[in-house]
C-alpha cells in the first residue's frame, strides 16, 4: 500500500463509527435530549405550548406544585406503590425461584411450571388493568370466595373506595411484576458453583444456613441491579393506575404520572405539567446516576 | 450427602408441592378467569356462585369482536406501528452496535453511558415536549407521530442488546474481509449480518413487545377512533358499552397473543431480549 492510500484507510476508519452511529444519534439527540431541554424551557415560561410567545414565569410553577397538597399526596402514593412492588416483586421472585431451583421436583413439573409462573408477564398493562377489574368488581369472583370462607362479611368494593384502592392497585402490580426477578433470580441460581453448596455438607450445614451464607450472598449483585430498575421503573406506572383507578377516588391512587398528565391534559396547565415532569425526571435521573454507578463498581 | 425417605423429608417434598400449587393458583388464575370469562355470555360472568367453567359456552364475545371493522382497525393499527417500528429499530440499531462492538473512537465511553441513561428516561416527561412537536409539525393523530416516538424508546436498549450480541462474535471474521481489501461496511452485510440472527431475533422481539404495550403517547398523540391502538381499544370498549365484560375479555386475548405467541414459539429468544440489559 502506499502511503497516500494507507492514510486514506486511516481516515475511513477513523470517520466509519461515527457514520455507523449517526442515525441513532441522531434521533436519540434530536427526540430525546432535546425535548428534555424543551420540557425544563416550558417549566419556566407562562402558557407554554399554548400560547406562541410565553412570558418567563421564573420559578412560579415549581412553587404551585410543591404548594399543592395533591402533589405531595402523589408523591407519598408512588412511593408506597413502588416501595411495596418492589419488596413483593423480590419476595415472591426469589421465594418461586428457588422452589423451582430444588431437585425435589421432577424436571418436567418444573419446566411447565416455570412456563406458567412466567405468564403475568406476558399481560400489557391495559390489560392487567381490565383482568383485575373483573376479579375485583363488587360482584366478581373475589368478593365471592372470600365471602364463602368468610375472610369479609360484604362485597369490598376494591377500586373504588379511598381505604382499599391503592392497595388493590399496588397488589395488581405486584402479581404483574415479580417474573422478571425469578427470571434473573432463577439464572442468578443456576451459575453458583456446586462445589460451595458440596463444601457446606460436609461441614454439616443446615438448609436455612446455606440460604443465608451461599445463596443470597451470591444473588446480591442480581438483587440490587433488579431492585434498582424495578424501582425506576416501577415510579413510571401509568396505564395500570388509568385504568383501574384514574387516580381516584378522592386522589386516594393519584401517582405522580397520573397526576402530571391531567395538569397537562385535563387542566392544559402545560407549564406547571412540564413543573412537575422535571421534578419526576430529576428523581429519575439521581436513581439512575446511582444505578450506573453500582453497574461500574461491579 | 443428603438421606432421602425419612419421614421429615417426605413432609419438606409434600410442603414443597403444596407451596408450588399455591404459587401456581396466585399465578394463573387471573389468566384463566380473564380466558374462561370470555367464553361465557355477559350474564354468566356475575353469575353467584361464579362458575368456574363457562356453563354455556359461547364465542358471541369473540363474534363481536372480529366483525366490527372499528376494533380490527384497532389490531391493523398495533400490528402496522410495531411491525414498522422494529424494523426501523433492528436497522439502526444494528449500525450503530456495529460501530460500537468494532471500533475504538473518542467518546465511546460517555456515548455509551448516555444510551445506558436513556433507558431511564421517565416517559411523562417527554410527553410534554413531545406533544408540543407533534402538533406544531402537524403531525398529531398520525402513525408517523407514533412510529417516530416510539423509535425514540426502542433503540437505547435495541443498541445495547445489539452490542452484546456483536461483542461475542469472533473479530477474525471482519478482519478477514478486511485483509481481502473489503470495507467495513462489507464486513457488515457479509459476514456479520448472516450470523447475527439470534440477536437480530432477541431484539426485534423485545422491539416489538414494547410497541404492542405503549400506551401512554398512543393516549395522547392520537385522536380518531381509526387511529387508535389495541391497548387504546380496550380502554374505550370499557367507556363505550356499559361495561360488556365478555368481549372485554375477548378482546383483551386477542390482544395478548401476539406475546403468548413469541414467547411459546420464541422462548429462548424473548426471554433474552426481557432479561440481558438486567443481568448482565
Amino acid at each position: 500500500m502506499t502511503r497516500q492510500k494507507r492514510s486514506h484507510h486511516k481516515l475511513k476508519r477513523a470517520v466509519a463509527p461515527y457514520l455507523y452511529l449517526s442515525p441513532s444519534l441522531l434521533i436519540i439527540g434530536l427526540l430525546m435530549l432535546l425535548p428534555m431541554v424543551t420540557v425544563i424551557g416550558y417549566s419556566f415560561q407562562n402558557s407554554a405550548v399554548l400560547r406562541r410567545d410565553p412570558s418567563f414565569a421564573g420559578l412560579k410553577h415549581y412553587q404551585a406544585i410543591f404548594d399543592d397538597p395533591v402533589f405531595w399526596a402523589s408523591l407519598w402514593h408512588t412511593l408506597y406503590f413502588t416501595c411495596m412492588s418492589v419488596i413483593f416483586h423480590m419476595t415472591i421472585g426469589m421465594a418461586f425461584a428457588l422452589m423451582l431451583n430444588s431437585d425435589r421436583i421432577n424436571p418436567t413439573l418444573r419446566n411447565i411450571l416455570r412456563v406458567l409462573y412466567i405468564l403475568p408477564w406476558l399481560f400489557t398493562a391495559v390489560i392487567i388493568a381490565v383482568i383485575w377489574r373483573l376479579l375485583l368488581e363488587p360482584n366478581g369472583v373475589v368478593n365471592s370466595i372470600l365471602m364463602q370462607i368468610s375472610i369479609i362479611g360484604s362485597k369490598v368494593e376494591w377500586f373504588s373506595s379511598p381505604e382499599t384502592a391503592l392497595h388493590a392497585v399496588t397488589f395488581a402490580n405486584i402479581w404483574a411484576g415479580y417474573p422478571l426477578f425469578m427470571v434473573s433470580l432463577l439464572a442468578g441460581l443456576q451459575g453458583i458453583p456446586k462445589d460451595f453448596y458440596e463444601a457446606a455438607d460436609i461441614d454439616g450445614a443446615k438448609a436455612y444456613q446455606k440460604l443465608i451464607f451461599i445463596t443470597i450472598p451470591q444473588l446480591m449483585p442480581i438483587i440490587i441491579s433488579i431492585s434498582l430498575l424495578d424501582f425506576i421503573w416501577t415510579m413510571q406506572v401509568f396505564p395500570l393506575v388509568w385504568i383501574t383507578t384514574g387516580g381516584g377516588p378522592i386522589y386516594s391512587t393519584e401517582v405522580l404520572s397520573t397526576y402530571t398528565y391531567k395538569l397537562a391534559f385535563s387542566s392544559y396547565n402545560l407549564s406547571q405539567a412540564s413543573a412537575s415532569a422535571v421534578v419526576i425526571l430529576l428523581i429519575s435521573l439521581g436513581l439512575t446516576l446511582f444505578y450506573i454507578r453500582y453497574q461500574k463498581a461491579r | 450427602m443428603r438421606k432421602r425417605h425419612t419421614p421429615k423429608d417426605r413432609l419438606i417434598t409434600v410442603a414443597l408441592h403444596v407451596a408450588l400449587a399455591a404459587g401456581l393458583f396466585f399465578a394463573a388464575f387471573p389468566i384463566y378467569w380473564m380466558l374462561s370469562s370470555s367464553f361465557k355470555s355477559n350474564t354468566e360472568i356475575f353469575a353467584l356462585p361464579p362458575t368456574i367453567l363457562p356453563k354455556a359456552f359461547t364465542l358471541e364475545a369473540y363474534a363481536a369482536i372480529l366483525g366490527d371493522p372499528v376494533k380490527l382497525r384497532f389490531f391493523f393499527n398495533s400490528y402496522f406501528v410495531a411491525g414498522a417500528v422494529t424494523v426501523l429499530t433492528v436497522l439502526i440499531a444494528l449500525l450503530a452496535a456495529y460501530g460500537f462492538s468494532r471500533f475504538n473512537f473518542r467518546g465511546k465511553g460517555s456515548l455509551n453511558t448516555i444510551i445506558i441513561s436513556t433507558q431511564t428516561i421517565p416517559p411523562i416527561t417527554l410527553l410534554i415536549p413531545f406533544f408540543g412537536l407533534v402538533v406544531s409539525y402537524g403531525i398529531f393523530d398520525t402513525y408517523v407521530a407514533l412510529i417516530l416516538t416510539y423509535l425514540v424508546f426502542t433503540l437505547p436498549y435495541a443498541i445495547l442488546l445489539m452490542t452484546g450480541y456483536l461483542n461475542t462474535l469472533p473479530r477474525d471474521l471482519d478482519e478477514a474481509v478486511a485483509v481481502d481489501g473489503g470495507t467495513s461496511w462489507t464486513a457488515l452485510w457479509r459476514v456479520i449480518v448472516p450470523i447475527s440472527l439470534p440477536g437480530i431475533v432477541a431484539t426485534s422481539v423485545y422491539t416489538f413487545l414494547l410497541c404492542w404495550n405503549e400506551f401512554l403517547f398512543a393516549l395522547t398523540l392520537t385522536k380518531s377512533t381509526s387511529m387508535r391502538t389495541v391497548p387504546i381499544g380496550i380502554q374505550l370498549l370499557m367507556g363505550q358499552h356499559a361495561f360488556e365484560w365478555n368481549q372485554m375479555m375477548a378482546m383483551s386475548v386477542l390482544g395478548s397473543l401476539p406475546l403468548l405467541l413469541i414467547y411459546l414459539v420464541a422462548q429462548r429468544y424473548f426471554l433474552a431480549g426481557m432479561t440481558a440489559g438486567s443481568v448482565k
